[in-house]
């Protein structure tokens, strides 16, 4: 009988933990639009599948007045579930528990179960929704954030590590999410930023709204420090769920192969790009006549979106794709996109998941804004991730491919293991027009007709050089082939890139380009 | 699958000697042009309030002589004159707070004796 009791007072000490920071502080919580902490897992995991750990943990803090004060779950719900079948660690900051506060017991959760995933090898979410520090706690607050960033990097590279900002993330809590490899935000509920509005304004006098200094649509297409973009906490979540499908719990796995699809795609994969290089398109349905039911999800669709990176699958298997996109500044390489895409390559390259290059440049975008900006360092980042990235890498130059944009994405020369060119294709050390003007300097000058000249000898130019032969003959693209053979060539080297064995000297690590 | 559907708007975008059909970003219509920096043009370097000025218009300043204190982030910055000049002109004035490249000094050149 007194078991019966146990039981019942077990379910009692739940009830009043589950509910969190009270009905008034739920109440408060709807009304700014969001949902509640344990709401928000509850949404995200399959049905039955959470779990709750440390739900009695209780601070320590006694200055203040903390001592009379409970605060259940510490402000933050950790646990394992799982998401379409795939394990999961996750915590949730709960806001309606003094705003979410981060002490040293609700960062010690948060650590707790970090340590589990790394050692479960299963990935960890994290949902960000903090006033930031308990400032009662002092110091005790900012062991609690250095010690949550030192297991974000001991976890990289070998867990996914996901983290959702749905609500204030400010001052040092944002650096856990910057560490991580997939932020996702929400208009309107997510607000990221080192020092707040009220301090630049009252330290600088410059004023700005907290969603035009550091609201989801900053971060997503200004700064690039968020991946994904939703207008709902519900899209976002949905969002999650695709990403995790997409890929591996750990980087001893493989993304998780489904049953093959053929795109549903159906214009003609030559037909969408104009003949002409000036003319722009959207490399995006190159990529959906590529993948499995033309599926594609992209990473980071706003920010530098003259690159275009993201995840589809090819016969069931997960694929990293890295594309230049013509229909934004020319589809160039800058500051931005470089940076984009490196990240991108070094997080497939340690999740085991291939790298497909289509590739259609003109070069690094020009400007003094550019180059004060350090396009020369950022730009460096993505050789150093082509270059590094051991796991199979194939390259398709679809049309353009000029200069160092040419050797950057992923050329034969940084290591790509297939090289293919659709016949159209125009590799060359830069435009034809800038050589013939270069080349062929004295004789255009020296020409009655200037320009009839030029145009003649930029004809020449590109008979003899813009094309993909002069490459083809030296070996450094393995096949010329036609579009419409594109994906049955990509599964191809893909299928005889299965057992891959590529290592690279003995290194503490290297010293990338940061 | 998410194709655009409407066309979009293609402006001229020139990159080395040819032009492209594509689409600007919004960072980069916003990103800010080069200006060479005019000596004679004494700026803010950070935004802040001007505790002092020590020169007045129309007086010949000697290089390294005190202009005027910039207080920003707590820090009281000393702007001192990077040439001998005469002072063409004093945008600003105690207690302003001005953003950062703010022309707060004009210089003109004096003749050399």
């Amino acid at each position: 009988m007194t078991l019966k009791k146990n039981i019942l007072a077990l379910r009692q000490k739940k009830a009043i933990v589950q509910k969190g920071g009270g009905d008034k502080a739920i109440e408060k919580q709807a009304a700014m639009g969001k949902l509640t902490a344990r709401e928000r897992i509850l949404a995200l995991l399959d049905a039955d599948s959470f779990h709750e750990y440390d739900m009695f943990v209780e601070h320590e803090e006694r200055n203040f007045g903390m001592d009379s004060k409970e605060l259940p779950g510490d402000g933050v719900i950790t646990g394992t579930g799982t998401i379409k079948g795939a394990p999961i660690c996750i915590y949730a900051q709960d806001f309606t528990v003094m705003g979410g506060s981060l002490g040293l017991k609700h960062a010690r959760k948060i650590t707790k179960i970090m340590d589990h995933a790394l050692k479960m090898k299963v990935p960890c979410i994290g949902i960000n929704d903090s006033g930031g520090a308990r400032i009662q706690e002092g110091i005790g607050a900012l062991a609690g954030y250095g010690e949550i960033f030192y297991r974000n990097t001991m976890a990289s590279g070998v867990i996914p590590q996901i983290s959702v900002i749905l609500g204030p993330c400010a001052g040092g809590a944002v650096y856990s999410p910057a560490l991580t490899d997939f932020v996702f935000v929400v208009e309107n509920i997510s607000k990221m930023f080192i020092t707040g509005p009220n301090v630049i304004e009252t330290v600088l006098g410059e004023k700005i709204s907290q969603e035009d200094l550091g609201g989801a649509r900053v971060h997503a297409e200004i700064t690039g420090n968020a991946h994904f973009y939703a207008l709902s906490e519900i899209e976002c979540l949905n969002q999650i769920k695709e990403l995790v499908s997409l890929i591996p719990h750990s980087n001893q796995q493989k993304a998780e192969r489904i049953e093959p699809r053929k795109p549903k795609f159906r214009k003609k994969i030559e037909n969408i790009i104009p003949s002409d290089p000036k003319q722009p398109y959207d490399v995006r349905e190159v990529i959906f006549a590529l993948t499995d039911e033309s599926k594609f999800l992209e990473v980071q669709e706003l920010w530098a979106p003259n690159i275009v990176i993201g995840f589809g699958r090819m016969d069931g298997e997960t694929i990293g794709f890295v594309a230049n996109q013509p229909m934004y500044l020319a589809g160039v390489l800058d500051c931005d996109a470089s940076d984009k895409a490196a990240r991108f390559i070094r997080f497939c390259d340690a999740f085991n998941i291939p790298i497909l290059t289509l590739e259609d440049m003109p070069g690094y975008l020009p400007g003094v804004d550019q180059e004060h900006a350090g396009v020369i360092r950022h730009g460096a980042k993505m050789l150093y991730a082509y270059s590094e990235a051991t796991v199979p890498k194939i390259t398709v130059i679809l049309r353009k491919a000029y200069g160092g944009g040419y050797i950057a994405m992923n050329s034969r020369h940084l290591g790509a293991d297939f090289m293919f060119a659709w016949p159209g294709a125009e590799i060359a050390v830069m435009g034809p027009e800038g050589a013939a003007n270069i080349i062929f300097r004295k004789e255009i000058m020296e020409a009655e007709d200037e320009e009839a000249m030029r145009q003649q000898k930029v004809q020449e130019y590109i008979e003899k050089f813009a094309n993909p032969y002069v490459a083809a003959s030296k070996g450094y693209i393995d096949a010329v082939i036609e579009p419409e053979e594109t994906r049955e060539l990509v599964l191809h080297a893909l299928e005889v890139s299965k057992n891959k064995d590529d290592h690279r000297p003995y290194k503490k690590h290297g010293v990338p380009p940061f | 699958m998410k194709a655009k559907k409407e066309t979009p708007e293609y402006t001229d975008f020139a990159v080395t000697a040819r032009k492209y059909k594509t689409q600007l970003t919004r960072k980069y219509q916003n990103r800010k042009m080069w200006v060479n920096p005019n000596p004679f043009e004494i700026q803010s370097f950070i935004p802040g309030t001007i505790l002092q000025i020590s020169a007045s218009e129309g007086e010949v300043v000697n290089e390294g002589a005190p202009l005027l204190i910039l207080e920003a982030m707590k820090m009281q910055n000393r702007i001192e004159m990077p040439f001998t000049a005469r002072i063409k002109k004093i945008n600003v004035q105690v207690g302003d707070r001005v953003p950062k490249d703010t022309l707060m000094i004009e210089l003109e050149a004096v003749d050399p004796e």
